[in-house]
């Protein structure tokens, strides 16, 4: 054996027998238990684009978030007012990330900012005085309290959409933050995308409000303390949707953080599914409460600002259990009480990408990729064999090595192989013996120079060497950009391209030149099939 | 051995005028294309401007006209319908202004045709949606993409080869990346994300070709001391003539059957693969050469004319 020879040999073999392990999982569809013990046991990844999927990208409104936290400041300092008897005119967000308090004397205004010195140490307290010789005075929200309160409403969004996608029942959903307001959602396989967008973008905030009686909806001043809210009616059978306005209360008397359960149940009279909810020993207490004290008067429940139902409270209600009924289906029905249980969004998102790829193009894609690549494969072995006979066949070796590494490493990376990447393998195929080729040509050139065989070998190597580095780094660079730039099949193309560059650099330069050196190192061989 | 080439002395660098005019033309409808491009006026993919693109299949064949009138009936009123080349398939495109949300539209679309034709099987093959914010920050990262990576390439040869071999490579490349976007211009394809992840990989490709040639240069010019420059660049093209083109067959043989094969999907893409491998070798051969070769005379003759001056002083 030729120096050296040896472990290079015995590199490319155990390379070999690492790949085909970590390309088992992918081969074979049972695995015996013996191996899941110790051996990998992960396929190759598809892309969606592959196994066909759901990508959104959701967009969270996190001023929105801001804005909920002043509401609630607002709805909060109202309660204290109205305990200590300090007369206000309004309480209201303003804008520039402020709670405002109008107050009709000084007295007051220098009581209330005491209050608030006290109670809001985190806000800063502003003066000022308003229109019509009014006292103005401000809590405003530092700007490391909204950085704050922005970031935690994302990581909010973020859990809560995870549980949502967890209870609607999606195998390996990918949920994960990008950038500083985005999340990105990730569903393979999934067979109804447009019932989980529905899911996911959902913000579900479930309030319920006290119906404004003795105002007429369609004309005539709405109070200030009001507003129009609408219950939609869907006739089964033409579709039309039929609107209802309604006035309510601003103010939510219950809301749905009060909520520790929601189930589907068929109403066994009209045979119609409901949704049954279970407050948490506040929320009963408090239903109770107003049950109690409004009997004969209506309410409405309004989730996201659209009526469901605004039945009449017949007599109070103890136990902390409700039921929400509307034109529900079983399926809208099941939806909302998942999205009732995961809880509410903290602010509303916005889809901004949506990518979904169904499961048959998906699987035509796979078909053709293969098809197409291994027509590839075939014209690329024909041509090197044709063209350059045994050693033709000796860099085909080298690009079956190639394919076969470059598998196993996308396996033991975990890497995804979405079509492009398909693409990029195929391309790889045919650069992979490019390699090989400026070798070969350079052998020939250095052989009817008259040398032997073997001398033609090393000088071929050697000046070969360079070029084929120029290359493949150039060629790198180019990949590596992509993968930096590129998300979901882009990326793939990337991840494979990089990959195959480096593991071909090696074929080429180690893997077939040690089969050459097995047949030549003698140095006596006279002819050389090339 | 088997060779397609014997021996060649073709005058390349005597053609330059020739490839130089033709060159000029194709980098000018490149340059246009990307002008086109970066105005929004070209066929851009929804990658980039934003808006939705959901393919359907259909059980039966559906005249595009009567699709038109289906989207109309189902209140969409703006949208462009493409026919897709296998299976009842049809490509509806909605503009990123048109006022359905994000997430409706795979709804909506497929809605309107099941009105139209009640008997009809409608699947929603895939949805793209993509969100004006989104559109916009793929275009900004693109643009960064392909700088960053031009950059690298010519940081790259300039530490590899001198400067006039360095300028050689990178007019060659910038010509071929060019070329592909004057291809795809002119035939009206997608200008999407994976046309740019196409001309990225050319880039990166189509040096092999070149440094191939400029290797051989090099070693030529090291060799023969004397000779004219002309006479070296047009044996070293030759001498490596066989090598260009086999490299590139192997690599074409595998994107044709890609754009044969490969399916609707990376249709387009193989297309601009094959351009690019095609004009990669003319370029290596009648661009990047050419010019390296003007840049050595001209500092020759720099060289001649410096000593002439102290003379005169």
């Amino acid at each position: 054996m030729p120096k050296g020879a040896g472990w290079r040999i015995a590199l490319i073999i155990a390379f070999v027998v690492l790949s085909g392990i970590y390309l088992v999982p992918t081969l074979v569809p049972k695995l015996p238990d013996w191996w899941k013990g110790m051996l990998p046991k992960d396929k190759i990844h598809l892309g969606l684009d592959l196994q066909g999927g759901t990508h959104l990208v959701l967009e969270v409104d996190t001023d929105k978030a801001v804005d909920g936290t002043l509401d609630l400041v607002a709805t909060d300092l109202e309660d204290v007012l109205n305990d200590k008897n300090l007369r206000f005119k309004r309480i209201s967000r303003t804008a520039g990330n402020k709670t405002t308090i109008v107050l009709y004397e000084k007295d007051t205004s220098d009581a209330v900012q005491k209050i608030l010195k006290d109670k809001y140490r985190d806000y800063e307290i502003i003066s000022s005085s308003e229109e019509g010789g009014l006292f103005g005075v401000s809590l405003r929200m530092k700007e490391k309290d909204i950085q704050d309160r922005k970031d935690k409403a994302v990581a909010q969004a973020l859990e809560t959409i995870r549980n949502r996608i967890d209870q609607f029942g999606v195998s390996e959903p990918v949920i994960a933050r990008q950038g500083i307001n985005q999340i990105v959602v990730q569903l393979p396989g999934i067979k109804d995308p447009q019932r989980a967008i529905a899911l996911i973008g959902r913000t579900a905030r479930l309030e319920f409000k006290m119906v404004k009686e003795g105002v007429s909806p369609t004309g005539g001043a709405i109070p200030e303390d009001a507003e129009v809210l609408y219950e939609k009616h869907t006739d089964p059978d033409t579709g039309a949707i039929n609107e209802i306005p309604l006035i309510v209360h601003k103010k939510a008397l219950i809301t749905g953080d009060l909520l520790t359960d929601a189930q589907v149940r068929i109403d066994s009279q009209f045979n119609q599914p409901y949704v049954a909810i279970e407050f948490n020993s506040l929320g009963a207490r408090l239903f109770d409460q107003i049950t109690a004290a409004n009997v004969n008067k209506r309410f409405a429940i309004v989730l996201d600002n659209t009526v469901y139902s605004a039945p009449v409270i017949r007599e109070r209600i103890s136990g902390g259990s409700a039921q929400i009924s509307g034109n529900f289906t079983e399926k809208t029905a099941s939806d909302l009480a998942i999205v009732l249980r995961a809880g509410a969004l903290p602010a509303p998102v916005k889809i901004i990408q949506n990518v979904t790829v169904g499961a048959s193009l998906g699987k035509d894609s796979i078909d053709k990729g293969l098809m197409a690549g291994g027509i590839g494969v075939l014209l690329v072995i024909c041509f090197m064999a044709f063209y350059y006979k045994l050693s033709g066949m000796v860099a085909n070796l080298g690009m079956a090595l190639n394919i076969l590494y470059l598998m196993g490493a996308m396996s033991a990376l975990g890497a995804t192989l979405t079509l492009p990447g398909i693409a990029a393998i195929v391309l790889l195929v045919g650069m992979s013996v490019d390699s090989n080729v400026i070798i070969f040509e350079r052998i020939r050139e250095e052989l009817r120079l008259g040398k032997y065989p073997k001398s033609a070998l090393e000088t071929g190597y050697d000046k070969a060497f360079l070029t084929i580095m120029d290359s493949h780094v150039t060629a790198l660079i180019t990949a590596a950009v992509l993968f930096q730039f590129g998300t979901g099949p882009v990326k793939g193309f990337a991840v494979s391209l990089s990959l195959g560059i480096i593991i071909n650099l090696f074929t080429s330069l180690m893997g077939t030149k040690v089969i050459f050196d097995m047949f030549l190192y003698k140095g006596t061989v006279k002819k050389m099939s090339i | 051995m088997i060779e397609f080439l014997g021996k060649t002395s073709f005058d390349f660098i005597g053609k330059r005028n020739i490839s130089f005019v033709i060159s000029a033309i194709i980098s000018v409808v490149g340059m246009f294309a990307i002008i086109e491009m970066v105005r929004g006026t070209a066929n851009m993919g929804i990658d980039f401007t934003g808006g939705t693109s959901i393919q359907l299949k259909f059980d039966k064949a559906v005249p595009i006209a009567d699709a038109r009138k289906a989207l109309h009936n189902g209140g969409i009123a703006e949208f462009e319908l493409q026919e897709v080349k296998e299976g009842n398939k049809l490509l509806v495109k909605l503009p990123r202004k048109s006022a359905l949300a994000v997430g409706k539209a795979a709804e909506i679309v497929p809605a309107a045709f099941t009105k139209s034709f009640p008997g009809i099987q409608v699947t929603v093959d895939s949805t793209t949606e993509i969100g004006p914010s989104i559109g916009d920050k793929l275009r900004k990262d693109t643009i960064i993409a392909v700088a960053i990576s031009m950059l690298g390439i010519i940081c790259y040869i300039a530490w590899r080869f001198d400067f006039k071999f360095g300028i050689g490579a990178v007019v060659a490349t910038l010509h071929d990346v060019l070329a592909m976007f004057a291809a795809y211009y002119l035939t009206g394809k997608e200008f999407n994300l994976l046309f740019i992840t196409a001309v990225l990989t050319i880039a990166g490709y189509s040096l092999t070709d070149t440094v191939v040639v400029f290797d051989r240069i090099r070693e030529n010019m090291h060799k023969d001391l004397k000779g004219s420059l002309h006479k070296i660049f047009n044996s070293s093209i030759n001498e490596v003539l066989s090598r260009s083109i086999i490299t590139s067959l192997t690599t074409f043989l595998a994107a044709i059957s890609l754009f044969i094969f490969g399916g609707e999907v990376i249709h387009d893409f193989s297309f601009a693969l094959l351009i690019g491998i095609v004009v990669g070798i003319y370029s290596s051969v009648f661009i990047a050469s050419p010019i390296v070769l003007m840049l050595e005379e001209k500092s020759l003759d720099k060289v001649q004319a410096t000593p002439a001056k102290p003379v005169k002083a």
